[in-house]
C-alpha cells in the first residue's frame, strides 16, 4: 500500500505535467516563477544564494538545461552578462534568444536605482542600467510578478487564465505582506549600516536605512586593508550599528570590521535559499527584516 | 573620501529613471554598434637557450609560432574582438590579432546561427575549432602564457581552419554535444590542396555536468583527419615532405571546483589532454636528389595542469607536458628535428594576480626540454588587459 502511495506521489510530481520549462538565472526569479507557474511550470534555478551572481561560468550543466527551456527568467541590467550570452548561443534553443518571447528580463519591468551618470571601469563594476540587485524592493517584485504572469500566459496560451489568476493571487498575498513588513520595519528607519557590496541598496531605500560605507573600495573590488582602515576611521564621525553582507560575500572583512568597531556582523539571506528561513520570497523578506531588527535589540 | 563616494551614490540614486530611459533612447544609431573588446598583452622574458632556434625534437616542425616568448620586452599579440547579433537569425564575430611585427592576423571571423533550434548550431568562416579543450579558448584566457607542447607539436599551437561547423546539443540534463567540421586545411597538420571540397575534417563529442554544488566537469573526444599534400619543412638545405593521411585523436578532461560553486575566495581547476597522431603515406627526402618511400608514424603526447586560487585575486599553477616520439617507420632518411630519437618534456609553474576580471599580471617559470640534450630555463612576466565590452566566461 505504502509503495502504491509512493508511486502515486512520484507520478503527481512528474514534470511531464508541467507545460512550461523555465530556466531561472537566480533563486529569487526561480521562486517567483514557481509562485506564478505552480504545477504548470517546471523551474530550474541556475545559481544558488551562495554564489556571486556576477561571477558564474557557463558550465555545461547550465547549457544543457537552457537547451530545453521554454522561458529564461533573468535579472538583466548586465547582472548575467558574464555567462548568460554564452549559455544562450550555445544552447541551440531559438525560443530563448534575446528578443524572443522566451527571454524575460526582470529589469524590463522594474524600476532601477543608482543609475550611474558616468560609466567607466575605473569606477569599479558599474552597471550602465543601474543597480541590478533589484529584487530587494518589494514593489519591483510585484511589478516583475505581473509582467512574468503576462509573459507566461502568452507562452502557454491554453493555461493563460491559470497564470493570470496565480499572478493576482500572488499580488494579493504580497500586498498584505508588504503592509506587514512596512509596519515591522518601522523602527529600522534611519538605521546606519555598513554594507559589503552595494547589493542591498533596494532594501535600504525601501526601509529607509542609511548606508554609511561599503567594505568594497569600489563595486566589485575585494575589500583592502587600507580601505577598511579608512572606513573604520570614518565610522568615528558616522558610526554604523552593524555591518551587513549577503550570504555569498566573503565573511572576513565584515568580521574584522565588526570586531574593531564593536558592532554586530549580520549575514543577510540576500536571496531565496540564503538562510534557513528564506525558503521563498516571503521568507526572504521575513528573515531580512528579522535579522535587521535583531541589531536593535 | 567615503563621504564623497556617498554623495556620488546619492546623486546617482536621485536621478529619475525616466531620464535614464530617455538617454538610452537618444543613443539611437549608436545603440546598434557591435560589442567591441580589446586585449592588450605583452611579455618580458628571459631564456637560457635561444628562442629563435627553438625546435621540438622527434617531431616534424609544425610551422607557425610555436617558440617561447622572445627574449627581453615584447608586445605579444593585441586582440581586437568585434561581435553582435546580425539579425534574429545570425550572430557574427571577428577577432583580429595585431602582432609585434605590425601584421594583422585574422584569428576568427565567423557567423553563427541563432534560430536553427532543436539544439543545432551552425558556424561558418574562420573559427577556433571545437576539438580538444583548450583549442577553442582564446589565448588571453589560458592559464599559462603559452600553449601546451602537444598543441605546438600536433597543431602548430591551435586549429582554426576556414570552414563550417555543425554542433548539436542533446535534450538531456547531462550535457552531451556532438560536432563536425569541414575545412580548407589551411595550416599544419593539413595543407590547403588546390582541390574542390574539404581538405580537413573533424568530429568531436563533449560530455559534461556537475558533481554536487561545488564541482563541474567536461570530458571530450575528438578526431581531426587531414590529407596533406607535400607538407614540407626545410632543414640545413634538405627538404622533407609528406603526402598522405594524418589522423589526430584528442581526449580531454577538465574539472573545476569552488566551494558551493562560489569562486570568490578559493577555486581549483584541473585540466588535461592526451593527443595521439597516426600518419600514413609517402615521405620524401630531398637534398638535391629526391628519395621517396612509405611512412607510418605513431606519435603521442599530452599535458596535465592544475591551477589553484589560494586567495581572492591570486592563483598559482603547475603544468607538466610530455611528448612521446613513438614510432616513425620509414626507409627514407629523416631530416632535422624529425631525425632525433628524443621524447621532449617541460615543467611550467606560474603565479598570477588579477586586479579585476579585466586585468591580470603573471609570472611564469619553465624548464623546457623540447630540444635533445638541452634544458631551456625560461622566465616570463606577462600582462593581460581587457578593455571594452564584457566578454562572457567560457567554461
Amino acid at each position: 500500500m505504502r509503495s502504491i502511495i509512493a508511486v502515486a506521489l512520484a507520478l503527481a510530481s512528474w514534470p511531464a505535467l508541467a507545460s512550461l520549462n523555465i530556466f531561472a538565472c537566480t533563486p529569487e526569479w526561480g521562486s517567483l516563477a514557481h509562485e506564478i507557474g505552480g504545477e504548470r511550470a517546471d523551474v530550474y534555478t541556475a545559481t544558488s544564494a551562495l554564489q556571486d551572481p556576477h561571477h558564474i561560468e557557463a558550465r555545461p550543466s547550465l547549457i544543457a538545461r537552457a537547451r530545453r527551456a521554454d522561458l529564461v527568467v533573468c535579472t538583466g541590467a548586465e547582472l548575467e552578462v558574464g555567462w548568460l550570452p554564452l549559455v544562450l548561443t550555445q544552447s541551440g534553443n531559438a525560443k530563448i534568444q534575446v528578443g524572443a518571447r522566451g527571454y524575460f528580463e526582470a529589469a524590463s519591468a522594474a524600476r532601477l536605482i543608482e543609475i550611474p551618470a558616468r560609466v567607466d571601469r575605473a569606477l569599479g563594476d558599474v552597471h550602465a542600467a543601474g543597480n541590478p540587485h533589484l529584487h530587494l524592493d518589494p514593489e519591483n517584485v510585484s511589478r516583475v510578478a505581473q509582467a512574468l504572469a503576462q509573459r507566461m500566459s502568452v507562452l502557454d496560451a491554453k493555461d493563460a487564465a491559470y497564470y493570470i489568476e496565480r499572478g493576482l493571487d500572488f499580488e494579493k498575498r504580497w500586498r498584505a505582506a508588504i503592509a506587514r513588513w512596512e509596519r515591522e520595519a518601522g523602527p529600522l528607519k534611519g538605521l546606519p549600516l555598513v554594507v559589503h557590496h552595494k547589493n542591498l541598496s533596494y532594501l535600504f531605500a525601501w526601509i529607509g536605512m542609511r548606508e554609511v560605507g561599503t567594505l568594497e573600495p569600489k563595486p566589485g573590488l575585494p575589500p583592502s586593508a587600507a580601505h577598511l582602515a579608512e572606513l573604520l576611521a570614518a565610522m568615528k564621525q558616522t558610526p554604523a550599528k552593524a555591518v551587513v553582507r549577503a550570504a555569498y560575500n566573503d565573511a572576513r572583512a565584515a568580521e574584522w570590521l565588526a570586531r574593531e568597531a564593536h558592532i554586530p556582523a549580520v549575514v543577510m539571506p540576500f536571496t531565496v535559499g540564503g538562510s534557513e528561513r528564506a525558503k521563498d520570497l516571503f521568507g526572504l523578506y521575513d528573515d531580512s527584516i528579522a535579522k535587521l531588527l535583531a541589531v536593535l535589540k | 573620501m567615503v563621504r564623497r563616494l556617498l554623495c556620488a551614490a546619492a546623486l546617482a540614486a536621485a536621478l529619475p529613471p525616466a531620464q535614464a530611459q530617455l538617454s538610452e533612447r537618444s543613443a539611437g544609431a549608436r545603440a546598434f554598434n557591435p560589442d567591441i573588446s580589446l586585449i592588450l598583452q605583452g611579455t618580458a622574458a628571459s631564456s637560457s637557450q635561444d628562442p629563435e632556434a627553438y625546435r621540438i625534437d622527434g617531431f616534424a616542425p609544425p610551422g607557425g609560432e610555436v617558440g617561447p616568448a622572445p627574449r627581453g620586452f615584447s608586445l605579444g599579440e593585441s586582440e581586437l574582438a568585434i561581435s553582435a547579433n546580425i539579425d534574429p537569425y545570425f550572430r557574427g564575430q571577428l577577432v583580429a590579432a595585431f602582432t609585434p611585427e605590425n601584421e594583422v592576423e585574422v584569428e576568427e571571423a565567423f557567423f553563427q546561427t541563432l534560430a536553427l533550434g532543436q539544439g543545432f548550431n551552425l558556424k561558418g568562416g574562420r573559427f577556433l575549432s571545437g576539438i580538444g579543450y583548450q583549442n577553442s579558448i582564446h589565448q588571453h584566457a589560458w592559464d599559462f602564457q603559452d600553449a601546451p607542447l602537444a598543441y605546438k607539436a600536433f597543431l602548430g599551437g591551435r586549429w582554426n581552419d576556414d570552414g563550417v561547423q555543425l554542433k548539436w546539443l542533446a535534450p538531456t540534463d547531462l550535457f552531451l554535444e556532438l560536432g563536425a567540421e569541414l575545412g580548407n586545411g589551411r595550416a599544419f597538420p593539413a595543407t590547403p590542396n588546390n582541390r574542390n571540397g574539404a581538405n580537413a575534417a573533424s568530429v568531436f563529442a563533449h560530455l559534461g555536468g556537475d558533481w554536487g554544488a561545488s564541482t563541474a566537469w567536461r570530458a571530450g573526444l575528438s578526431l581531426l583527419r587531414a590529407r596533406p599534400e607535400d607538407r614540407a619543412f626545410e632543414d640545413a638545405g634538405i627538404v622533407q615532405s609528406f603526402t598522405g593521411t594524418s589522423k589526430l585523436w584528442i581526449a580531454d578532461l577538465v574539472l573545476k571546483w569552488a566551494p558551493n560553486g562560489n569562486a570568490t575566495v578559493n577555486s581549483f581547476r584541473l585540466q588535461g589532454e592526451y593527443f595521439r597522431r597516426n600518419e600514413d603515406g609517402a615521405l620524401t627526402y630531398d637534398d638535391g636528389t629526391a628519395v621517396t618511400g612509405d611512412l607510418a608514424s605513431r606519435q603521442s603526447g599530452g599535458y596535465l595542469q592544475g591551477v589553484y586560487q589560494f586567495m581572492p585575486r591570486w592563483r598559482a599553477g603547475l603544468r607538466y607536458d610530455w611528448l612521446d616520439r613513438g614510432t616513425v617507420d620509414t626507409a627514407v632518411p629523416l631530416a632535422g628535428p624529425l631525425a632525433a630519437d628524443y621524447n621532449p618534456s617541460r615543467v611550467t609553474a606560474m603565479i598570477d594576480w588579477s586586479g579585476t576580471e579585466f586585468s591580470r599580471l603573471r609570472l611564469q617559470l619553465a624548464q623546457d626540454k623540447s630540444r635533445a640534450g638541452v634544458t631551456d630555463n625560461q622566465v616570463v612576466l606577462q600582462y593581460l588587459f581587457s578593455l571594452g565590452a564584457h566578454g562572457a566566461h567560457t567554461f
